[in-house]
């Protein structure tokens, strides 16, 4: 196999900016309508109120919460192949972290949303905020939901300055070889980028600098999402063990995520050479690892609620695993731990359509864990008396619906009109000898 | 959690070994109710008089189907396996809790400590995260899911010192505010401090067997604070150390 020479890395990426096909904007027009039904779905919700979800007492946290949750782990995953993997000199990673990075700052974004989506007064979110008032109400940050607010905020800011420091370089090849309009665009974006030794060198350093930053940001923001539920008194939700589990959860799903949207990419934009399938199985032998991780805190969380012959605690565990929800829970534990195991076979993980449709299940298998943590601790919390079920109506899978609809419409145009491979990166990938040779 | 003491909603209720911060500083009052399990028989007119008394929502057939019943009083029942036929009544309403664990995890501050021992929601405040009524092991709070209506005459009955709340908004018992805000009033202008029995709640006022009694625990004279050194007094899930401001008389059963 022969070396890819830097003409053919910026050629192949650059080739990924020509204007699309037809279908493309047709696919860009489907997802905006679902966008559209996720916004027609929340303004129907303000102006008729909370109600037309399908929340009740006890269970007053229902798809808004998952959803958060879900968002917010499969950015972290992002942030753990760019930052974390560029620390560790993984040079593997280098075709794919352009992407996930992206998928991280969109993942971000949506998940931002749905703390405001839930809200029973969204118009009144402002009290959350600290500012100084007539009156000298400051936010109660003892509230988990405080530490959210800083959480994603720090983590949004964190991600989008390192999205933007990487694309620099990448932003100015795009400029030179553009004319018109997408030329000034791009001279404007690439902020006087001439590639002189200095700027590299501060570029190089920012670039590390940040990824140093984003890299506790993995851990912390989860845990502190994580903290959402872990410091409520509810059973089933009042554990130590949240943190490292939703941590090792937004692994799982984000990784999975990044192969649902590497997949497709590398088959449109004839990536082949530059995401090899070596990448695609390093990425699910990782899948292997954190699924099993997964299956370690189920196996915990059980052990625990015996070990500690607490009868609330046993009976919201037994109910989990044989009451009404125990489909939920069948999912959760099948898709996230068993079925993400066949990628310990070679064959199994060197066959695309099997990567993809497991990677899927996996996805559908955390968003249920999700379900299972959130709607099953409530619904059978302390008091019988208070036990009662959820379920989703319409206007809560239209705003899933639009949430989707968001990331993929975001992801979608940026693949069209931004890099989605780090051309410098590869390029140093290159330099470094480290690209494999693997068909 | 059987041999958890009573953990009363005083300074003496508080163990450094248990407690992580210290009691409350109460201002000469700490508003509490005893419920004699013995004496109540579920005949839910508290219920009534509190939907009557302070604007509570009627949401209809659906929504109490759905689980979204407003009723800030409810009536529990217990039945015992062995014996079908004995049914304990157990009223339940917000506890009022010195350890509240609603308090902390409210992001605006609008489910908040008051000097005389309350819980307060402050509706003007509440931004409808709905954290409170997760976090609640007792399930006494209710959010207002969509805007009720009160077509007429129900909208005569509307009490006026009591606000009607809008959709998005949490709410739950208060030990009615407003009549304690009235009975300090009427106090602070006979220049004395609020006589024990003085301030009745609706449920307590219409209680027709007297199973509701509300005063200040604080003062040791009271009828609630000699009721509560009654062997049968017990705190609802006391063992998790929130301790509540209700207290309740075990039922005792005699076979004859």
């Amino acid at each position: 196999m022969a070396q890819l020479t830097y003409d053919q890395i910026d050629q192949t990426i650059l080739d990924s900016l020509n204007p699309p096909k037809k279908g493309y904007w047709g696919i860009v027009a489907v997802l905006l309508l679902g966008v559209l039904i996720g916004a027609a779905s929340w303004v129907y919700q303000i102006f008729i109120g909370i109600g037309v979800g399908g929340q009740n007492n006890p269970v007053a946290w229902g798809t808004y919460l998952i959803n958060f949750v879900f968002w917010v782990g499969i950015a972290h995953s992002g942030t753990l192949i760019s930052a974390i993997l560029h620390l560790f000199r993984a040079g593997w990673r280098n075709p794919i972290a352009r992407a996930a990075e992206t998928m991280t700052v969109f993942a971000v974004c949506i998940a931002g949303l749905f703390p405001f989506i839930h809200l029973g007064r969204v118009w009144l979110v402002h009290y959350m905020l600290p500012i100084p008032t007539q009156r000298l109400l400051w936010p109660n940050f003892m509230s988990p939901l405080m530490f959210d607010v800083i959480a994603i905020s720090t983590y949004l800011i964190v991600s989008s300055l390192f999205w933007y420091t990487g694309l620099l370089p990448d932003l100015a090849v795009v400029r030179d070889r553009s004319t018109g309009t997408r030329h000034k665009i791009f001279k404007f974006l690439s902020l006087g980028w001439t590639g002189a030794h200095e700027q590299w060198r501060h570029y190089s350093r920012s670039y590390l600098f940040f990824a140093a930053l984003a890299t506790p940001l993995v851990i912390s923001v989860h845990s502190v999402v994580s903290w959402d539920f872990a410091l409520g008194i509810t059973p089933g939700w009042h554990t130590t063990i949240f943190a490292p589990y939703f941590v090792a959860g937004a692994i799982h799903s984000g990784l999975a995520m990044v192969m649902i949207l590497m997949i497709p990419l590398r088959k449109i934009f004839n990536y082949q050479k530059i995401i090899t399938q070596n990448v695609l199985e390093n990425v699910a032998k990782t899948i292997v690892f954190t699924g099993l991780i997964v299956g370690f805190a189920y196996a915990t969380e059980y052990f625990i609620a015996w070990y500690s012959q607490n009868i609330v605690e046993m009976e919201s565990f037994r109910w989990r695993a044989t009451g009404e929800y125990r489909w939920g829970f069948f999912i959760m534990v099948l898709f996230n731990t068993m079925f993400p195991m066949l990628f310990i076979f070679k064959k199994i993980r060197r066959t695309i359509p099997l990567l993809f449709g497991i990677c899927l299940l996996v996805n559908i298998g955390m968003w249920f864990e999700r379900f299972v943590i959130i709607v099953g601790g409530v619904a059978h919390g302390f008091s019988p008396h208070a036990w009662g079920l959820y379920a989703p109506t319409l206007v809560e899978y239209g705003i899933m619906l639009g949430s989707f609809c968001l990331f993929f419409f975001l992801f979608i145009l940026f693949v069209k009109h931004l890099p989605s491979i780090s051309m410098t990166e590869m390029k140093e990938t290159i330099e470094k000898g480290a690209l494999d040779h693997g068909a | 959690m059987n041999d958890f003491p009573l953990t009363l909603p005083l300074r003496e209720g508080y163990d450094p070994k248990r407690d992580f911060y210290p009691p409350h500083d109460h201002r000469n009052y700490r508003w509490g109710m005893v419920v004699d399990l013995d004496k109540c028989i579920g005949c839910g007119a508290c219920s009534v008089a509190c939907y009557a008394e302070n604007n509570i929502g009627v949401v209809g057939v659906d929504r109490i189907i759905e689980g979204r019943e407003m009723a800030w009083l409810s009536i529990e029942r217990f039945r015992d396996p062995d014996q079908m036929g004995n049914i304990t009544f157990l009223p339940m309403l917000c506890q009022h809790c010195d350890n509240a664990p609603c308090e902390p995890v409210c992001p605006v501050y609008a489910s908040h400590h008051s000097k005389e021992g309350l819980n307060n929601q402050i509706y003007n405040r509440c931004i409808g995260t709905r954290f409170c009524a997760q976090n609640c092991p007792y399930k006494v709070r209710r959010f207002n899911w969509f805007e009720w209506k009160w077509p007429g005459p129900m909208n005569l009955q509307l009490n006026p010192n009591v606000t009607v709340r809008s959709k998005g908004v949490m709410e739950k018992c208060s030990f009615c505010i407003q009549r304690i805000k009235t009975t300090h009033d009427i106090a602070k202008n006979e220049k004395r401090m609020i006589r024990d029995g003085e301030v009745k709640p609706a449920c307590v006022q219409t209680c027709p067997t007297d199973a509701l009694v509300f005063g200040s625990l604080k003062d040791k004279e009271s009828r609630v604070r000699k009721l509560v050194d009654d062997p049968r007094a017990y705190q609802v899930m006391g063992y998790l150390n929130t301790k509540p401001a209700v207290i309740y008389l075990k039922k005792v059963i005699h076979e004859v």
